[in-house]
């Protein structure tokens, strides 16, 4: 299995942070992993985006120009990344801030108003981009919800650990979210 | 009989290359009496600077390092971190700690490094030839200012220890001659002072040293003696510009 | 130890200091920060010295003070501070000081952009400052690589009394990838009878460069000359499917990653594609790639620079094998897609030279 990753959206939405989740996971599942940020001026308020590269095998490439699986928060990602994505590839799109639609036929698309859900179910927007990246997991099966939740534990310090359940409950409906997409 | 005046132990027999009427080899010696005084010649390590003094290694005998021009100062900053019980010195002419080393200088004392800095002001660059320095006077003639150093365009002669003692991290900094015994005495004391302060750790010592260059400024031995007191000594005032407070 | 996800500086930081690094002397500057900014915290943890200087120039000056001093040191930059460390890194390798420089490299000339590019390599193989010397250098291509080549940088530069540079690009520090750091060994770092450590007992030691006697500096040049080729035998490489290789790809760092994917997908589609990976630029592993393009009829450099590699595997290869460049700059990343048109024009352009008498 080889799964290549962008996520994109506006510095502070928390891109850089889901695609650590993304590589941390993959760790923990004693996959071949990688993780590039984007970095510079771009990050001050700009776009920022990441490449994920999770593989069974060692990873040759970590510089991704034509990802399988393309996530974008925010619309200028979608503009300037859509092209790239691989055909035939997958598009997740935070449609609580792209309004609209994919200018490509042959993706498979799934759109999540990640923020309308997250205030909805669990009141909280914080943590809309984890009901993305609950939905993506589902989806191609990257890695498994445990391994996100073990990559959690890892990535916050311990003050934060109570804030777990409460990722989990987001990626779950963004699991749940998936199944019934398809 | 009983030897009253020898070659300080700090000091190696190598002939030094300075020209006749020079201070440098006056100044030579009292950094090495004081070394001598102090019991510190096994633990001190010096670095000299690119300039006249440049050779200093040959003279002075102990650990050396030999610095890029103007750079002493970050040298001797790697050997003190690395050897924080171990005494440092630069010596370093006007050209290289007041021109080329001006970042190097002002930064070693903003961080009060245990070290002391020996600074030779003579008002041009010797090795090369008699140019212009930093510490040029007005109205000075070098090589590069034919009709005298004028304020505008030239710039204005820079105060080295006044502008330092404006630092806090600067412990000690104190200007002082050696155009008679009495001035050479004073001078001794005030690199004695700064060599104790640094081995109590007091923070960054500085001894900025009027000194003659007989053969570029063009006037014998004894003419560029008083030259410096008439000429040098109204710009560049002597005495103790900071003193760490007593505790 | 288990495997830990890290960004490349903060491998190499913590790599230099399990390499007995305990003093750090630099200047901020992207894409290196991670650096600096990895040794702060953790250098005084270990009784370590971390100095922010005043300049690039000043950093390179100290670790010239704290080598000479004999200390394990070490300094990092990118491009514009790289340049301005070359008057130090001159002295440090005529006074024959150990010390490990990094440089990640950044998009150039002048203070040019701060993505990633391989444009200063001749800067770092063909010496970089004035006077004939060379530094060793090392070109990582993994964070894995990275961690281990530390350690070696800093037992080389003990070796022989030379500086050595690690040279990365903005991708590799920037990165995350697993890591596993060696079980940490007792490093019994050379003894360094010539530091400046207070003349006790002994004649005085000097660190110095002049040499006002041309007859001796000729005999200095000379000596540092045979220590240069006495480094020959430290050379390091990767061969990557080159036995059948009828086109040899050649990269270093980031590139070389790039290129292997690309060898990937040129098997798939029936070409006889290999890579050839030097991971020691100086000195160059000249007889491995030889070996590795002895069946090639044709070579190709990837690389993010618009044609310095390619100079040295020409000249390597001794003109025999025709070395073509793919090379994007300015911080653009050459990608797998027009590498592999580039390797499919090529192949479609080979004229079937003479098969080589000792290919498989």
């Amino acid at each position: 299995m080889l799964q290549e990753i962008i996520l994109a959206g506006f510095g502070g939405q928390g891109v850089m942070s889901m695609g650590q989740l993304l590589a941390y996971a993959g760790l923990e599942e004693e996959k071949h992993v990688s993780w590039i940020p984007s970095y510079g001026p771009e990050m001050r308020g700009g776009t920022a985006n990441c490449s994920v590269t999770i593989s069974d095998e060692e990873v040759s490439s970590p510089i991704i120009t034509e990802p399988d699986t393309l996530i974008v928060l925010n619309r200028p990602s979608l503009e300037k990344f859509e092209q790239d994505v691989k055909p035939g590839g997958r598009l997740l799109i935070n449609s609580s801030m792209i309004d609209i639609p994919s200018q490509r036929q042959d993706l498979k698309v799934l759109k999540i108003p990640a923020a309308e859900l997250a205030q909805e179910k669990l009141g909280n927007t914080r943590v809309s981009n984890m009901i993305i990246l609950g939905a993506f997991i589902e989806l191609t099966q990257a890695v498994t919800l445990e391994s996100v939740i073990g990559a959690l534990k890892k990535v916050l310090p311990e003050y934060r650990h109570n804030l777990i359940p409460l990722n989990r409950q987001a990626l779950e409906i963004g699991v749940m979210l998936a199944k019934e997409s398809i | 009989m009983k030897t009253v005046y020898d070659r300080p132990e700090t000091l190696t027999s190598s002939k030094t290359h300075y020209c006749p009427g020079c201070t440098h080899g006056i100044i030579h010696r009292l950094v090495a009496e004081v070394i001598d005084e102090l019991g510190v010649r096994e633990e001190t390590i010096g670095v000299s600077p690119v300039g006249c003094s440049v050779l200093a290694y040959n003279y002075f005998n102990v650990d050396m390092q030999q610095a890029a021009h103007g750079r002493a100062p970050a040298v001797a900053t790697g050997i003190k971190r690395v050897h924080p019980q171990k005494i440092v010195f630069t010596y370093q002419g006007d050209g290289d700690l007041a021109a080329i080393g001006t970042a190097e200088i002002v930064h070693v004392a903003a961080r009060g490094e245990k070290i002391t800095t020996i600074f030779v002001n003579n008002t041009i660059y010797g090795m090369t030839g008699g140019q212009m320095a930093p510490t040029t006077l007005l109205n000075q003639v070098s090589m590069t200012s034919p009709e005298g150093r004028t304020a505008i365009p030239q710039g204005y002669p820079i105060r080295v220890s006044e502008m330092l003692a404006t630092l806090d991290g600067a412990a000690y900094i104190a200007r002082v001659s050696v155009h008679n015994p009495q001035e050479v005495s004073k001078a001794k004391q005030a690199i004695k002072k700064a060599f104790e302060l640094q081995m109590a750790g007091i923070g960054f010592t500085f001894v900025e040293i009027l000194s003659t260059c007989p053969t570029n400024w063009g006037y014998t031995p004894k003419e560029s003696l008083k030259w410096l007191v008439d000429n040098m000594i109204p710009v560049y005032p002597l005495g103790v510009k900071k003193m760490p407070e007593e505790r | 130890m288990a495997k830990v996800l890290m960004k490349g500086n903060e491998a190499l930081g913590e790599a230099a200091i399990r390499a007995g690094c305990r003093y750090f002397f630099g200047y901020p500057i992207t894409p290196q920060n991670e650096i600096p900014q990895y040794l702060a915290k953790h250098l005084p943890e270990v009784g370590g010295v971390f100095v922010q200087a005043e300049s690039e120039i000043a950093a390179i000056n100290m670790v010239y003070g704290a080598a000479g001093a004999g200390a394990r040191v070490m300094t990092s930059s990118s491009g514009p501070g790289i340049s301005l460390k070359q008057e130090g890194i001159s002295y440090i390798a005529a006074a024959e000081l150990p010390c490990v420089i990094v440089n990640m490299q950044r998009g150039g000339p002048g203070l040019g952009g701060i993505q990633p590019a391989q444009s200063d390599y001749f800067q770092a193989v063909k010496g970089g400052g004035h006077g004939d010397y060379k530094l060793l250098v090392l070109a990582p291509a993994s964070v894995q690589e990275m961690a281990d080549l530390m350690e070696k940088a800093f037992d080389l530069a003990d070796e022989y009394r030379n500086p050595v540079m690690i040279l990365g690009d903005g991708i590799l520090g920037q990165m995350m990838e697993a890591v596993e750091f060696k079980e940490e060994k007792k490093t019994s770092q050379m003894e360094k009878p010539w530091a400046t450590t207070g003349a006790k007992g002994r004649k005085p030691n000097l660190i110095n460069s002049l040499f006002l006697d041309p007859l001796e500096l000729e005999k200095h040049n000379l000596h540092l000359q045979q220590k240069y080729d006495r480094m020959a035998k430290e050379v390091l490489w990767e061969n990557y499917k080159t036995d059948d290789a009828e086109l040899v790809l050649v990269g270093y760092g980031s590139s070389a990653r790039i290129a292997k994917a690309v060898v990937d997908q040129a098997r798939v589609q029936g070409i006889k594609a290999g890579l050839f990976r030097p991971i020691s630029l100086f000195p160059f592993p000249k007889n491995a790639l030889q070996e590795a393009c002895k069946c090639a009829h044709n070579v190709l450099t990837v690389e993010m620079s618009l044609g310095q590699l390619v100079e040295d595997v020409r000249y390597n290869l001794e003109f025999k094998v025709p070395v073509h460049l793919y090379g994007r700059v300015g911080g653009m990343v050459p990608t797998t897609r027009a590498v592999l048109e580039e390797v499919k024009r090529l192949v479609n352009g080979d004229q079937g030279v003479e098969t080589h008498e000792n290919c498989l």
